[in-house]
């Protein structure tokens, strides 16, 4: 939150605060020491960010102390309270966090080069150790660490130093270069796409990563381009606010069009890779779009959602595949869709009933139980005549669509398969929303009592939440089994089911586009629980970082990446008002507004 | 016939009697004041007619059908709205979305209506918006025109329990239940209120059962005053009367000189 | 506020009323069914009704069937101990502390890792209940630390938020600590070693044949439950618990360190998982990272299961679950001609979850909780 700083302050400013500065030293000494332990330099340092110079693997370690030292400076400015003038102090204050991380590490350092606790640590090795001392030896590993840490957190501390403008440039970019190294495989995709491969060749290296002129030309084009066509863009926007309502939304109707027409024909230039992975991304955006109904909209915690991906999945298997033991006919794929759209709401229903009026904690536990009950059912012998139990379905046929076969040997028919369902959920989420049903489904989890005692029958809308929740589910779950060409209980893990309510709350609850973005961000870049994302190496940590995300976004950012508008002033009602306040639009006095 | 008739509602929770044997009625298009000490039941009252606890024994007849065991939307759909004493607004919805939601129980789009856009959907859409600004342009302009789409949480508190009021009218009851409607109000606030409350009845034709402690107010509004005290009622009748019952003065009104005196010594 | 839906004579029930009333009768049904069946072929397998519910059924000797008594109880026990943990949080919080089952992995991994170095330096074999006790108070150190640590930084900053978000912060909590688990200590199971022969020696106690590894772990449970029940009963930090699930406002207003209570109950939750991951490396000599995620979640049902927030209700109900858990597959549903039951233990449990909450939400023994906890 930023306020205006009044000259007329009443209080002094406050003082640097040394204590804080420790505590994050700490934690930075800490972080460091963990990341290193978890295997992270190691694991990570076949991939190169800017080659020669940079791998993700030092890059999970230098961040820290950067980061912390900007956390550590940055601090909350109150009405009324003047704010401390920054100066050489706040420079001192990063280093010192910045050497503290530093010294974290040194410390580790002298450990792994003194014990031996390889037996419980599995990397508590002389890997680790030759790769902490750059390959050197310890001693001058150690002096780098220490000038490289208090570097950084010198940087860090500066940022709240040097003009606002100047750090925005360049967290700019640095950004792009991390981004547009990242996108790597994505990026040279598409430009192979276009004939483009020039461009990738020249600023990626062959194995990966960055070449250093390569991530020259990125910086200067990330600092050159805002301000060669910002103020056009600026003007345009400008101009269509000023339109009357109808041209606007004529405008964005369009804008929405072009849009679409362009994610439509992007799959044409994209390889097998990359259509593969958006694949996956769109299969779970629809999980997260349908959970981010029960979850988002109705505020019904649902831990066992994986329940209606499988139901959907098994029921497609079942009714499609000559190979399913209990049900011979071969039914061709969009019957089979509308039988499982029928049969999980039904489901949805069965599950929904007994859990819908218990209390919020426990319906999560048990819908978490429900959801394993039914992988456990899947698995068992006791079905197998239906479900093939531990073996599963195999064979099972791909979508037929009349031009050609929908199947999982040709990721860009799925991905435009994906895409058509996600533009459906979206509708259906969209007009959903700004519905009687909708408002019903805002009120309970405003207020589950007084939305009852207004007249919403709180146990109907709440089961519709659960049915169009499961449908949405059913449609990624018939697309699975289509794309994968077989289906094994292990697909439907708990896990699963975690991994989906991550995306909706790292985009953002409530909120579509928010969904849309996180499944980007981590199924896309981290990857799905079993697809591997843009950055392959991050496999063995993708969990790890998931659980840390969770904690972190419901500490500092319960709204995730992508607020919706009313779900943050919920979670930040304190904040929002005060804001609101000061904006005059809190009506203080009674009398009748303007 | 009497449009809320209770006989001998009781109700305990764990051994403590929060109403005994209560009778009670409302005859149509009355303004009738409960009063009472705290503690003296009236939420809890308020509570089971609109279903929210279910008493341990009596009856509860709304326009001669019996009320017990229905849930709390139902009741609302039978006619009966409520306001709550710590207003309870949908604080994160828009003021006219809050008086949308309310009028779920009147309305009937179902899922197919709103994916199709169907033609019912739409000016179904167009008349609870519309009744909705009806309702909110009945307290002036502080709740229409660019309020309409801030969320309820800027309100003031005032305004937050019009927009209560508005709710609960929303609901096109017969029997508005207000639980004290001008709590935390200005005195020129719960004046106008007053006015309010007496249109309330005058132009849109409710029936209103209101808890009250301001006696200004209860005074210049109701036909009848209920005393409840212990979850019984202690006396019923005109205000004239009620104010001058030895028994009132002793269990409510003696009490609040007596809180006023050490609210003043207090604030002193 | 208490509201039930239960029977509504005189209007219209709802179509989920009736429903659930299906489900109710459906699963009474089912379990008579099944003990009958059970029944008649103990009686004689060969018998009509035996024959129609299950054609291959053989009963259960005398003996199989207290060996499975036996160790679901002995695993009930261990249940019993973690669901203390998250009674205790409910009652105080008023939230399910998920990652309460990752404490005891904790306990079990880092009772794995000093037995194993006991055992090399040869200390394991010659000196087991010294071994026992060192690995136990350390378990007991190490957990308790996991659970403070996690409350500070995780739940703390949370208090008053909305109910769903410690929820799913406790969520994430449990996803990072079974990963942390994975990257720090390698993603393979790991194993506690071999047990002295004289403790996992079968010895017979009142006509019941019970492994001596059994007997360690309920009698270490009991232990534990009767120094809880001293704590929480007995001491002013006990009356200070409970005085701040009662109404922590009120207990503020009294003189009570709020936090600091709330951080003793996080500890003692801790200590308990603690002492049960213990026992589950002595009862299955095998930890891997998700071995506190099923237990967890079944420790919970248990707390449930006894009613929450009541902690005699919450390690009968973990005996209970785990008795049910052991028994119900080949007594309730082998008899019903179901195939490959044991594959159904976990549905089992899951089951009996949602059946109490369905017929008794409040648990067999009555629940504990002030009435904003309840709304």
């Amino acid at each position: 939150m930023t306020a205006t700083t009044n000259d007329t302050s009443t209080f002094e400013a406050p003082g640097l605060d040394w204590r804080r500065q420790i505590r994050f030293s700490l934690i930075g000494a800490l972080s460091c020491a963990f990341i290193a332990l978890a295997g992270m330099p190691i694991g990570l340092d076949r991939r190169s960010i800017v080659y020669p110079v940079l791998s993700l693997g030092y890059l999970s370690l230098l961040w820290v102390p950067f980061v912390l030292a900007t956390l550590a400076g940055s601090q909350v400015v109150l009405e009324g309270m003047g704010e401390r003038e920054r100066d050489t102090r706040d420079l001192a204050a990063g280093a010192l966090v910045g050497l503290g991380s530093a010294l974290g590490l040194v410390g580790l350092m002298i450990l792994v080069k003194n014990f031996d606790l390889r037996d419980p640590l599995v990397n508590w090795s002389p890997q680790l150790l030759d790769l902490l001392s750059f390959n050197r030896s310890t001693t001058l590993g150690m002096l780098i660490w220490v000038v490289l840490g208090t570097t950084l957190g010198l940087l860090g501390g500066a940022m709240h130093v040097v003009p606002a403008t100047i750090r925005a440039k360049t967290m700019t970019v640095v950004l792009s270069v991390l981004l547009v190294s990242v996108l790597e495989t994505f990026l040279t995709d598409l430009l192979e796409g276009f004939g483009l491969e020039v461009l990738t060749d020249f600023i990626y290296y062959k194995r990966g990563g960055l070449e250093i002129l390569g991530a020259l030309l990125v910086a200067v084009l990330a600092i050159a381009i805002p301000l060669l066509v910002g103020s056009r863009i600026k003007g345009v926007r400008a101009r269509v606010q000023k339109m009357p309502p109808d041209e606007r939304s004529r405008v964005n109707l369009v804008l929405l069009g072009v849009g679409a027409a362009l994610l439509l024909i992007l799959p044409f230039f994209l390889g097998k890779i990359t259509n593969e992975l958006l694949a996956n991304v769109g299969m779970f955006v629809l999980l997260a779009l349908g959970l981010n109904i029960v979850v988002g909209l109705a505020g019904i915690l649902d831990l066992g959602y994986v329940a209606f991906f499988a139901v959907g999945g098994y029921t497609t298997a079942v009714l499609t595949s000559p190979n399913s033991p209990g049900f011979s006919p071969e039914l061709p794929w969009p019957i089979a869709l509308i039988i499982v759209i029928v049969l999980t709401g039904l489901v949805g229903l069965f599950i929904g009933a007994p859990v819908i009026r218990m209390r919020g904690d426990y319906l999560a536990i048990v819908t978490l139980g429900f959801g394993e009950i039914i992988r456990l059912l899947f698995l068992s012998d006791w079905l197998s005549g239906w479900f093939g139990g531990a073996q599963g379905i195999t064979n099972i046929p791909g979508v037929d669509v009349g031009i050609g076969t929908v199947k999982g040997t040709d990721p860009r028919s799925v991905f435009l398969l994906v895409l058509v369902f996600c533009g459906i959920a979206v509708y259906i989420s969209w007009r959903l929303e700004n519905s009687r049903l909708g408002r019903a489904w805002m009120a309970i989890r405003e207020d589950e009592d007084v939305a009852e005692a207004m007249g919403v029958n709180t146990t109907n809308t709440k089961l519709m939440a659960f049915v169009v929740g499961a449908v949405l589910a059913s449609f990624s779950g018939a697309i699975f089994s289509a794309k994968v060409g077989s289906i094994f209980p292990t697909s439907f893990l708990m896990l699963v089911s975690i991994i989906i309510l991550v995306v909706v709350i790292v985009g953002g609850m409530g909120n579509i586009a928010g969904v849309i973005v996180g499944a980007l961000v981590l199924i896309g870049v981290l990857g799905g629980p079993k697809q591997p994302g843009l950055l392959q190496e991050f496999s063995q940590f993708k969990l790890l970082i998931y659980g840390a995300l969770l904690i972190w976004m419901m500490l500092k950012r319960p709204e995730g990446l992508v607020p919706n508008v009313r779900r943050s002033r919920e979670l930040h009602q304190d904040e929002f008002l005060q804001d609101a306040w000061l904006k005059g639009e809190i009506d203080t006095d009674d009398e009748d507004s303007p | 016939m009497n449009m809320l008739q209770i006989r001998d509602l009781s109700v305990t929770f764990g051994g403590l009697h929060a109403l005994r044997s209560l009778d009670f009625h409302v005859e149509e298009g009355e303004i009738v004041s409960v009063i009472g000490p705290n503690g003296a039941g009236k939420t809890t009252f308020f509570n089971m007619i609109s279903g929210m606890v279910t008493p341990t024994s009596g009856e509860i007849l709304f326009e001669g059908e019996s009320l017990l065991n229905l849930d709390p939307s139902q009741v609302t759909e039978r006619g009966i709205a409520r306001t709550f004493q710590n207003v309870r607004l949908f604080a994160n919805m828009t003021i006219l979305e809050n008086v949308m939601v309310a009028q779920h129980c009147r309305t009937g789009q179902k899922i197919f209506g709103a994916l199709l856009q169907t033609k019912a959907f739409k000016s179904e859409e167009i008349a609870i918006r519309e009744y909705g600004e009806e309702v909110l342009s009945f307290f002036g302009s502080r709740l229409t025109g660019y309020r309409l789409n801030q969320p309820a949480s800027v309100l003031s508190y005032a305004n937050r329990r019009r927009l209560e009021i508005a709710r609960a009218m929303a609901t096109r009851p017969r029997l508005l239940l207000l639980d004290e409607p001008v709590a935390g109000m200005n005195p020129r606030e719960s004046a106008e209120l007053t006015g309010l409350i007496g249109r309330l009845r005058s132009e849109w034709g409710f029936t209103i059962v209101m808890i009250e402690h301001d006696m200004s107010v209860v005074r210049d509004v109701s036909d009848r005053v209920v005393v409840l005290d212990h979850g019984e009622t202690i006396a019923q009748g005109s205000y004239d009367r009620v104010a001058n019952d030895p028994k009132v003065v002793e269990a409510y009104l003696g009490r609040q000189v007596k809180d006023k005196n050490a609210d003043e010594e207090t604030s002193s | 506020m208490t509201t039930t839906h239960d029977a509504k004579p005189t209007t219209r029930v709802l179509w989920v009323d009736r429903f659930l009333t299906l489900i109710r009768i459906t699963f009474i049904v089912v379990i008579s069914v099944g003990l009958l069946a059970f029944v008649a072929q103990q009686i004689n397998p060969q018998n009509p009704f035996a024959q129609w519910a299950n054609p291959d059924a053989t009963g259960l000797t005398a003996p199989q069937f207290k060996g499975l008594l036996v160790t679901g109880l002995a695993q009930g026990a261990m249940y019993g101990l973690i669901a203390l943990g998250y009674s205790m949080v409910y009652g105080v919080l008023g939230f399910i502390n998920f990652a309460h089952g990752e404490v005891f992995m904790v306990g079990a991994m880092s009772g794995m890792i000093t037995s194993n170095k006991l055992a090399d330096a040869g200390l394991w074999e010659d000196a087991f209940l010294l071994c026992l006790l060192f690995i136990v108070v350390t378990s007991i150190l190490i957990s308790t630390a996991t659970a403070v640590i996690m409350e500070r930084i995780a739940y703390r900053p949370l208090r008053g938020a909305p109910r769903l978000i410690p929820l799913i912060t406790s969520i994430g909590v449990s996803f990072f600590l079974q990963n942390m688990s994975v990257v720090l200590l390698g993603p393979g199971a790991k194993s506690y070693p071999a047990l002295p022969a004289w403790l996992s020696q079968k010895r017979s106690l009142i006509g019941f044949q019970i492994e001596g590894t059994k007997l360690v772990v309920l009698l270490t449970a009991a232990v534990s439950m009767a120094g809880l029940w001293f704590l929480v009963e007995r001491t002013r930090t006990g009356k200070a618990m409970r005085a701040v699930a009662e109404d922590k406002e009120i207990a503020a207003l009294m003189g009570i360190d709020v936090n600091r209570t709330i951080v003793k109950t996080f500890a003692v939750g801790g200590a308990m998982a603690g002492v049960a991951g213990i026992l589950w490396g002595i009862l299955f000599r095998s930890v891997i990272h998700t071995t506190g995620f099923l237990p967890g979640i079944k420790a919970f049902s248990a707390a449930v299961v006894g009613g929450i927030g009541n902690l005699g209700g919450a390690m009968a109900g973990g005996l209970s679950l785990g008795a049910a858990e052991a028994t119900a597959p080949l007594v309730l549903l082998e008899p019903l001609g179901v195939d490959g039951v044991s594959q159904l233990r976990d549905a089992v449990a899951f089951a009996v979850l949602i059946f109490v909450l369905l017929v008794r939400p409040s648990g067999l023994f009555g629940e504990r909780l002030s009435d904003d906890e309840r709304a």
